[in-house]
């Protein structure tokens, strides 16, 4: 086994971002005094006691945490490998996925640099929906990024984010999905970068985007940790997520992330299958290069170009990843597997059948690779998996799959 | 001294400002940016700024994104770009600077990409996502091959960085002209003279212009200020016009009107 199991310490990158040969900062010059404003609000911000109680504050009265821990007794049982699965439900947060916890970090630190304007990018809607949400939390005016495609697959959220106040604003270049958003976001913040705050949905862009993700997400982490001591003793064996640009994942994992002991799984989407022109496993296929701001795991071609991602989870379908997953990977810290279209579905399918949980199907991804632990870990081993989100809005997507009407 | 170099002194004793035209390699066809090059140099360009197209433009406005994307449907690549550029060193030894994004250049290889690159003749480089913190890597590699990579500087780049930036500079320095993206504007900043003054009292290396600037007006109006004015979006759209049409694909009559463009151009910045 490659993972450390010594002289473990927190991953943190060097004053330029860099973790290992990944991360950076990569961006047009324009945006430089802004990414350097952030890092020193952020830095001041992440010491001050005032920050973290209202951070904290709005985490527990608005979002809901902390969020359960549940047992899945009927999804071990239905599994059938002899071990205990908990689910940290992140789905249960306000808004129906971990995305919030982010946004009410950013928006607060926005707050502080006297921004008065936010946008933000969104894939499935779900970032842009918690991004909406606290700007009206705080009266802040909000522009949302989202590929021409995504605003008719989810087309609830669209609706969602103007009902919170917020316009969005239809992207019609290159593949009209996340990662174009991403283009006309970054566009848009070189050319008002004085009154807007960029809040990036997850763990990727140039630092100190990565890093300020994370941990304003590693609050999953951290309550599980505290949660699974109480009910167990101890910590998990085995910590499961599913990774797009893997918010979720570091969220999770970076509290467990100096525990020797503990097997960090992040599981990528194979869409039709690894082989196939039509996945988003990063990781798992793809070579070191930049994009939007940053080193790390890409999906490209011979020449450098970016190529498209697919995922029946439109979440995770995006071509790159965070920068610290990709030092993850490298340094054997996490292991990355990846989880195909159909097996995401089934998952779907038994996480609501075995618990009554709808999964989004970002994190059923999470939930179909429990399969593969069977007969691999000791029976009794505990595993910890991130419910990053509700299955609300797939519902509509699901039915039509399962009704024959659409093929995956 | 490289090309750049040498053109720029040459100007200088004139008291010309340089006029660098930019258009997106293998748009619509390498054919065509071959006929393009040599056309604009005939008619007073005096270096070309040709661009390699990438997948995600993010410093590119609608324009010369469009212009990314028909090259690369058109199949454009790399290799493509390096034989493009030695087939018009065959043929014309004006300065060419290379405008394109990193992850073409570390996926080719940084020394790899540099080498062939100067091999072909190239002159220079214009990387928009690759600020001086991260340079240090591409700037040792242009350094092994004599290529000059061209730094910019934003209105809001503070004096601090402005002086860091000037130094690691070669060739000239990029002055971006607005915050935003390119795309031309139908009027420019009135600041935009006093921000090249700025830049040009830490540096005695040639400072142009660009980002926005589209008719010779603007140009007339910032040749004072500026050692060179650089127009590309422009000249994208004129391009796309002439050359994109279904029915009328461009011949002799196009290429002769891109060059009354850069002409008068030209002629706004004596």
């Amino acid at each position: 086994m490659k993972r450390q199991t010594k002289n473990l310490k927190a991953s943190n990158p060097d004053r330029h971002g860099h973790f290992g040969i990944f991360g950076g900062r990569f961006v047009p010059e324009t945006l430089m005094p802004a990414i350097l404003e952030l890092q020193k609000a952020y830095s001041k911000a992440r010491r001050d006691s005032s920050f973290k109680g209202q951070f904290q504050q709005i985490l527990k009265d608005y979002v809901g945490r902390p969020t359960p821990l549940y047992e899945a007794k009927r999804l071990s049982d239905a599994l059938g490998g002899g071990f205990r699965v908990f689910l940290k439900r992140e789905d249960l947060t306000h808004t129906g996925a971990h995305k919030i916890n982010n946004t009410i970090g950013q928006i607060l630190l926005a707050k502080r640099m006297g921004k008065r304007r936010i946008i933000a990018e969104t894939g499935a809607g779900q970032h842009g929906v918690a991004t909406a949400t606290a700007a009206a939390l705080m009266g802040l005016q909000c522009e949302v990024y989202m590929g021409r495609k995504d605003t008719v697959r989810q087309a609830m959220n669209v609706f969602r984010m103007e009902l919170t106040g917020a316009k969005v604003i239809p992207v019609d270049s290159g593949t009209k999905t996340l990662k174009d958003a991403i283009n006309e976001a970054i566009r848009d913040w070189v050319a008002n970068v004085s009154d807007t705050h960029y809040i990036i949905g997850s763990v990727v862009g140039p630092h100190p985007y990565p890093v300020m993700v994370r941990d304003f997400q590693s609050v999953i982490g951290k309550e599980a940790k505290a949660q699974l001591k109480k009910v167990t003793g101890g910590l998990p064996d085995v910590v499961v997520a599913c990774v797009g640009g893997g918010s979720n994942a570091m969220g999770i994992f970076y509290p467990f992330s100096t525990e020797p002991s503990v097997r960090l799984v992040g599981v990528e989407a194979a869409g039709k299958g690894t082989d196939t022109e039509y996945h988003s496993a990063t990781l798992t296929c793809g070579d070191p290069g930049v994009l939007h701001g940053t080193m790390s795991y890409l999906l490209q071609d011979k020449w450098g170009q970016i190529k498209g991602a697919h995922s029946v989870a439109p979440g995770l379908d995006y071509p790159g990843v965070g920068p610290e997953h990709s030092y993850f990977k490298d340094s054997g810290r996490a292991e990355y597997h990846t989880i195909d279209d159909k097996e995401a579905l089934e998952g779907f399918q038994l996480l609501s059948e075995t618990e009554g949980i709808i999964p989004a199907l970002e994190s059923a991804h999470a939930i179909a690779w429990l399969k593969r632990l069977v007969g691999k870990i000791r029976k009794g081993s505990i595993v910890l998996v991130n419910l990053s989100g509700r299955g609300d809005k797939d519902v509509e997507v699901v039915r039509e799959i399962f009704m024959g009407g659409t093929t995956v | 001294m490289n090309r750049i170099e040498k053109v720029f002194k040459k100007l200088e004793k004139r008291g010309e400002t340089a006029l660098i035209p930019f258009i997106t390699a293998g748009d619509p066809s390498i054919e065509v940016t071959k006929g393009l090059v040599l056309e604009m140099a005939k008619r007073g360009a005096d270096i070309i700024e040709l661009g390699l197209a990438f997948s995600d433009p993010l410093a590119d406005g609608p324009t010369i994104q469009a212009a990314s994307f028909r090259a690369l449907e058109a199949g454009m690549n790399t290799e493509k770009y390096f034989s493009l550029v030695a087939s018009i060193r065959k043929e014309s030894d004006i300065p060419l600077v290379l405008m394109g994004y990193y992850n073409p250049v570390l996926r080719y290889g940084l020394e790899a990409f540099a080498r062939d690159a100067a091999e072909a003749g190239i002159d220079g480089t214009i990387i928009p996502d690759l600020p001086l913190e991260e340079a240090g890597p591409w700037i040792k590699a242009c350094n092994t091959y004599s290529l000059s990579n061209i730094l910019l500087v934003a209105p809001n780049t503070p004096q601090e960085r402005i002086k860091k930036i000037v130094r690691a500079s070669k060739g000239f320095i990029y002055y971006v002209s607005v915050l935003g993206i390119t795309g031309a504007r139908t009027s420019l900043p009135p600041q935009v003279a006093e921000g090249l003054e700025k830049v040009k009292s830490f540096t005695r290396k040639p400072v142009a212009v660009g980002f926005g600037i589209s008719r010779p007006d603007q140009v007339k109006a910032l040749s004072s200020s500026s050692d060179g004015i650089i127009v590309g979006s422009a000249i994208v759209r004129l391009v796309e016009k002439e050359f994109s049409g279904k029915d009328d694909p461009g011949g002799p009559k196009s290429y002769q009107r891109i060059g009354d463009f850069v002409e008068s151009l030209k002629k706004a910045t004596v």
